[in-house]
């Protein structure tokens, strides 16, 4: 009786352990509120938009920095790859790509790109790919990016290092673009 | 009979103990990797595709975007050096000497990652504008009433976060030990 009753609690602890395991890898795809979902009401598609700063009565995500100006563009790639001009601010400014899940895959800062304006191009690996090769010499100082999933997010931060430099911060991010490329001429 | 009852109660038993087990991983913000120095403790792998699958499930559910391993490095701290949780209605004193980072920003949060409401409107201190003294250390005061120098504003809340952030940071996935990165001390002054 004693040895069922063990067998079964012990069935019980492997179960709950699948359990726990395939809700931990479900939940980015179940979430129904991650930073993609919670930005598509206020950024449109492939459009840079500066967010609204974060206050103590809202804010569009959990844990924003406040001594940032932050810009998004809310990517997607399935028809042509995007162009990402963004000239840099008097203070720290970086680039950050995210996956649909929030995966942060790759992040740049004004220094490390060492150049007034940070200029990308971001496409999917296929697309990568299927890109000419003349094109892919003559692009030798072209950025190129791959995103691993077809939508995404681009994060501008430009840093006011103190609050009344925040206008300048978020001037300077206005002036970002994320853009559709012209579809190369047949 | 004896069957049916002994697979229901494992089955209820299974969705309690991986359910539970799941809800209390993402609550309490489990990862691999933790990087702690004193108070502080980061993920500097959250920031990069080498993010473990807890991590991905945490951001997913509060709806956060972690920053970047090449744009810098996220502390968090609950309590202070002694393990006292922080308590919005007490104070602390945070001091020593800026990390290594071009710039940094120290912000309070409450547990749902929101800026806390004050009179007079400072969620957070920049690099650049804290008072210093000669040999560059500083002090922040977390307080719920008015401090001189650098105050940063607990408005009484009950529990509260503060998220270091460094930018532009050789602190990441390769530091090991409390030397390469010094972090400011965190100490509790008063109660009331």
């Amino acid at each position: 009786m004693i040895l069922r009753v063990f067998l079964w609690i012990l069935g019980a602890l492997v179960l709950g352990g699948i359990v726990h395991l395939s809700t931990v890898l479900a939940m980015p795809q179940a979430a129904k509120q991650d930073a993609y979902a919670r930005l598509a009401p206020v950024a449109p598609v492939n459009t840079m938009t500066t967010l609204a700063a974060p206050t103590a009565q809202a804010a569009v995500m959990p844990f924003m920095d406040p001594a940032f100006a932050v810009a998004v563009c809310r990517y997607d790639l399935s028809n042509a790859p995007l162009k990402l001009t963004a000239p840099v601010s008097q203070s720290y400014t970086s680039v950050t790509f995210y996956t649909r899940n929030s995966v942060a895959y790759y992040a740049i800062n004004d220094r490390a790109a060492g150049r007034r304006t940070i200029e990308l191009d971001l496409m999917t690996t296929q697309q990568h790919a299927d890109m000419p090769e003349e094109e892919d010499v003559t692009a030798a100082d072209r950025l190129i990016i791959e995103s691993p999933t077809n939508a995404g997010l681009i994060v501008l931060r430009a840093l006011a290092a103190e609050p009344g430099l925040m206008a300048m911060a978020r001037r300077a991010l206005g002036a970002a673009q994320c853009r559709v490329e012209p579809q190369a001429k047949p | 009979m004896r069957l049916f009852l002994g697979s229901c109660f494992t089955l209820v038993l299974a969705a309690a103990i991986g359910l539970g087990a799941t809800w209390l991983t993402l609550t309490r913000g489990v990862a691999f990797g933790a990087l702690s120095i004193g108070a502080w403790t980061a993920w500097p792998r959250s920031g990069s595709v080498d993010i473990d699958p807890y991590a991905r499930a945490t951001i997913a559910r509060t709806g956060e975007l972690p920053v970047g391993t090449g744009d810098g490095v996220a502390f968090y701290a609950r309590s202070d050096d002694t393990g006292n949780p922080f308590d919005g209605r007490c104070s602390f004193a945070i001091s020593g000497l800026s990390p290594a980072a071009r710039f940094w920003t120290l912000t309070l949060y409450d547990l749902e990652g929101r800026l806390v409401a004050n009179a007079i409107d400072r969620h957070s201190f920049t690099s650049a504008e804290i008072v210093r003294d000669a040999e560059g250390r500083f002090i922040i005061n977390i307080a719920p009433r008015a401090r001189p120098g650098n105050w940063l504003p607990t408005g009484g809340i009950e529990r509260f976060v503060l998220v270091w952030r460094l930018y532009d940071t050789p602190i990441g996935v390769a530091t090991r030990t409390t030397k390469e990165g010094p972090m400011p001390a965190i100490v509790e002054k008063s109660c009331s």
